[in-house]
């Protein structure tokens, strides 16, 4: 099956939507204009397309394998991966002083869909080498800046994230990996697990990123530092020298993503693998968090990413195949499922699902660009609050909907989207781990109700939906339609985001909210996609009476709108209903009980 | 010495030709268009003579609307060096295509033009002989592999009767055929820098050239949808049916 990077939907987003053309305004953005980032999207749609793709089923198929030697990759692996450093995708959002090309993180995200909607787990390795770039960028010293920065950013070496151990997953302050001074480094001994990429053939070296302890470390979360722990060691000159004591002993055997290794790391099984501090020792869980709001939202890219591909899978099955006489065929040739209007509904929800989730992604991204280039102060502040009050839901939303998107794309195909042969499958159990990893949801939720919203007493979540509320006083003034649908339900799930806020601002105890977080993670999420997709109905309102204005294409996004205010929204209001009201007998009975 | 090649603004390959319903051409409004796909061989070829050592710049012409100027930087961000774009919003048949290369060739005397064979909207294939004959250079038509001897070239066509290899004296028109090469992907790096590089836009009228056509298009119409087959029962039926209704035997 093949992938066609929707970049028309794309485009509009960042030039009609989230207004990419005051991004290139700001300082160090000048280059982001529309042509150019219309230019960026056709390579790389090509690109994704054509080289991307096809090694999707393949790398299913056969996964990576471990080799005493080391991991090795699918076939076609290293090759694909050699042409995408070698076209400089890998570099697009780092900083030019390594190499970069310095463009916003909204651009970034919006060919990042790509990669993972033609390959998720392609995309994974230079998702994590961008995690520890960044990582790097924040808080290393210019000395370990030069020595891995420009080899990393230009992608010939990747990069990797070890936080969690067996005992400590979503609780780092279990951490036990161990690291010893000695002399100008240190050495590390223990074990990581779940470690995405932390060992294949595609790079002539990894550098991880390694938490672990020091000998007079405190106990818990305080305790931790960060070191760079490069697998083979760098000489003074830049060149590759002999291994370090680290080793990838097996790879895990998982639902999905086959063809992304995931590693159990064991370090200093020889006395010490050689690692180097980053930045100032017990700092490591902090500088893990700088670049966790980038993550997550990568994460949450990934969650619609994959459900374009099912969407687009789903739609070419639904008009070829045949079953029965349908209610919205118009002849004898117009008989494909297409025309059931379930299917129908199973469709639309996919297609404007993923426009919501892409909007709101994008806003998100668009929020960090200001907060990182706006020349005044207060602007930035604002929207580096609005950015991290997204990126929670930009991470749990997209990715819970990515999986239930996923379920409804091998729904479409019948019994045959439950044979892996049709490819339908394969999205489904790819997307399963991204509501998983980087932050279960739960973590989402938590940290959507304490830091992003009970912290600053609900200051930023006001002015999200005082920015709702701005945009529904322009709808109502329209006499559309569909505009006028959009307006009603939004309208009603605003109140709804109001009501569900204060009972939360009200609770002194973080218990009963927490049963019921989740709950109002995904009503928030439903609702910020729907101001999004708001919004791009209103842009199409807007444009539609210019010159040459494809009216076809400009109907559609306002019909989108419409289905997902009058099928969506309201399971905002019924989410507000479930958040306040079930938390009590979410936590009624009894453990033993159970 | 310079290269000169042809970039033309067409559908994209992917894109399913509709006729307008006032059957005066192909809908061209709010459908994707890209650089033709032979254009972009010539492209490449260009580039892989210059890496080469063969030749100093690249130059892109483009002939359309203003539009045509992301065809020209789709070229530029493969690796060429500078575009020239003659802008009209007209839709110019192949003779008046070859005269305004012609004035470019006069003006930029490049020891080359590479040029796709043919366009994949209008399939004419016609632009590289006519260009040679107006200009008197030399002329190797759907070439599938290029190397430069001297100040000779040569050329190895594709034929009917399989590969046939010319040589010709530089200067020459090459046309390109679909095995000459398989096109690069452009760089992130190259796709900013081919922002900033030179794009000369001249109106058609600047040229001094008669454009003007002696052709008009009548009417285009769709292709006839294809009838159902039928199942033959026997071979004779199949040679009395191929004899008597396709009349191909």
């Amino acid at each position: 099956m093949t992938y066609t990077a929707p970049v028309k939907d794309i485009a509009f987003v960042l030039n009609n939507v989230i207004g990419l053309d005051a991004i290139a305004k700001l300082p160090g953005f000048e280059d982001a204009t529309p042509d150019l980032v219309d230019a960026i999207l056709d390579e790389s749609a090509r690109f994704t397309g054509e080289v991307l793709a096809p090694l999707n089923v393949i790398g299913d198929q056969q996964g990576s394998t471990w080799t005493e030697n080391g991991v090795k990759t699918p076939e076609g692996w290293s090759d694909a991966y050699n042409q995408f450093i070698e076209a400089g995708w890998g570099a697009l959002a780092f900083p030019t002083e390594f190499g970069g090309q310095g463009l916003p993180m909204c651009v970034s995200a919006a060919v990042q869909e790509m990669w993972h909607s033609a390959n998720m787990s392609f995309g994974l390795c230079p998702l994590l080498t961008q995690g520890a770039v960044d990582a790097l960028v924040h808080h290393a010293s210019e000395e370990m800046q030069s020595k891995y920065l420009p080899k990393m950013v230009e992608g010939t070496w990747s990069g990797t994230m070890n936080l969690t151990e067996p005992q400590a997953g979503t609780d780092l302050a279990a951490i036990r990996t161990t690291a010893e001074p000695s002399g100008d480094h240190f050495l590390i001994k223990g074990q990581k697990i779940y470690i995405t990429y932390g060992d294949h053939d595609m790079t002539e070296n990894i550098i991880h990123l390694v938490l672990a302890r020091l000998p007079d470390a405190p106990e818990g979360v305080k305790g931790i530092s960060l070191f760079v722990v490069p697998k083979f060691m760098v000489n003074d000159d830049g060149s590759v020298g002999e291994q370090n004591d680290v080793k990838c002993v097996s790879i895990e055997h998982k639902l999905g993503i086959n063809a992304s290794p995931t590693c159990v790391m064991q370090y200093g099984d020889k006395g010490g693998a050689v690692g180097y501090l980053v930045g100032k020792e017990h700092h490591g869980l902090m500088y893990m968090f700088t670049m966790m709001n980038q993550a997550r939202h990568a994460v949450g890219v990934e969650g619609y990413g994959i459900s374009e591909r099912a969407y687009q899978q789903a739609l070419s099955y639904a008009k070829d195949r045949k079953q029965g006489k349908t209610m919205l065929g118009t002849s004898e040739d117009d008989q494909g499922i297409v025309n059931h209007p379930d299917v129908r509904r199973i469709l639309m929800t996919m297609r404007s699902s993923i426009e919501a989730m892409r909007g709101l992604a994008l806003e998100c991204a668009a929020a960090f660009d200001v907060a990182s280039s706006h020349p005044d102060k207060d602007v930035r502040e604002k929207h580096q609050r609005r950015g991290e009050l997204l990126t929670p839901l930009v991470k749990g939303w997209s990715t819970e909907l990515g999986v239930e998107l996923c379920s409804l794309g091998v729904q479409v195909h019948g019994g045959m989207g439950f044979i892996e042969e049709t490819g339908a499958a394969q999205h489904l159990r790819d997307s399963r781990i991204a509501p998983i990893y980087e932050g279960t949801t739960a973590i989402q939720a938590n940290d959507l109700i304490g830091r992003k919203t009970a912290r600053d007493g609900g200051q930023g979540m006001s002015e999200l939906l005082a920015d709702m509320q701005a945009t529904l006083n322009v709808l109502e003034g329209i006499d559309h339609v569909d505009l006028k649908a959009v307006s009603k339900r939004l309208s009603a799930a605003v109140k709804a985001a109001e009501e569900a806020t204060k009972w939360l601002l009200r609770q002194n105890d973080a218990t009963l909210p927490s049963a019921t977080s989740v709950e109002y993670l995904m009503m928030q999420g439903r609702l910020a996609g729907g101001w999004m997709i708001a919004r791009a109905a209103l842009a199409a309102y807007g444009v539609k009476s210019d010159e040459g204005a494809d009216h076809a294409y400009l109907d559609t996004k306002m019909a989108l709108a419409r289905y997902y205010s009058e099928r969506m929204l309201p399971l905002v209001e019924s989410g507000c209903t479930i958040v306040t009201e079930s938390a009590e007998s979410t936590i009624s009975v009894a453990v033993d009980q159970l | 010495m310079k290269i000169l090649v042809g970039a033309k603004r067409v559908l994209d390959y992917n894109v399913k030709a509709r006729v307008k319903a006032d059957k005066s051409g192909i809908e061209l409004a709010n459908v994707k268009m890209s650089m033709n796909p032979f254009d972009e061989i010539a492209v490449e070829e260009a580039l892989r003579l210059k890496e080469a050592g063969h030749a100093e710049e690249v130059i892109v012409l483009s002939i359309g609307p203003a539009q045509s100027q992301e065809t020209i930087r789709t070229g530029l961000a493969m690796g060429a060096d500078r575009g020239i774009l003659i802008e009209t919003d007209e839709l110019l048949e192949p003779l008046a295509i070859v005269k305004l290369f012609k004035h470019i060739v006069e003006k930029e005397s490049p020891g080359m033009v590479v040029l796709g064979k043919q366009a994949i909207d209008d399939d004419c294939n016609q632009t590289a002989q006519m260009l040679s004959a107006l200009t008197g250079m030399s002329q190797a038509t759907f070439a599938s592999k290029v190397e430069v001897d001297g100040d000779h070239l040569n050329v190895t066509r594709e034929v009917d009767a399989g590969l046939e290899t010319i040589r010709v004296k530089s200067p020459a028109v090459i046309s390109t055929d679909l095995r000459l090469n398989e096109p690069r992907y452009a760089k992130l790096p190259n796709i900013m820098k081919a922002k900033k590089k030179p794009l000369e836009v001249i109106p058609v009228a600047d040229t001094g050239v008669d454009v003007s056509s002696g052709l008009s298009v009548v009417e285009v119409n769709e292709p006839p949808t294809r009838e159902a087959g039928v199942i033959v029962s026997s071979v004779a039926e199949l040679v009395e049916k191929l004899r008597d209704e396709a009349k191909v035997i």
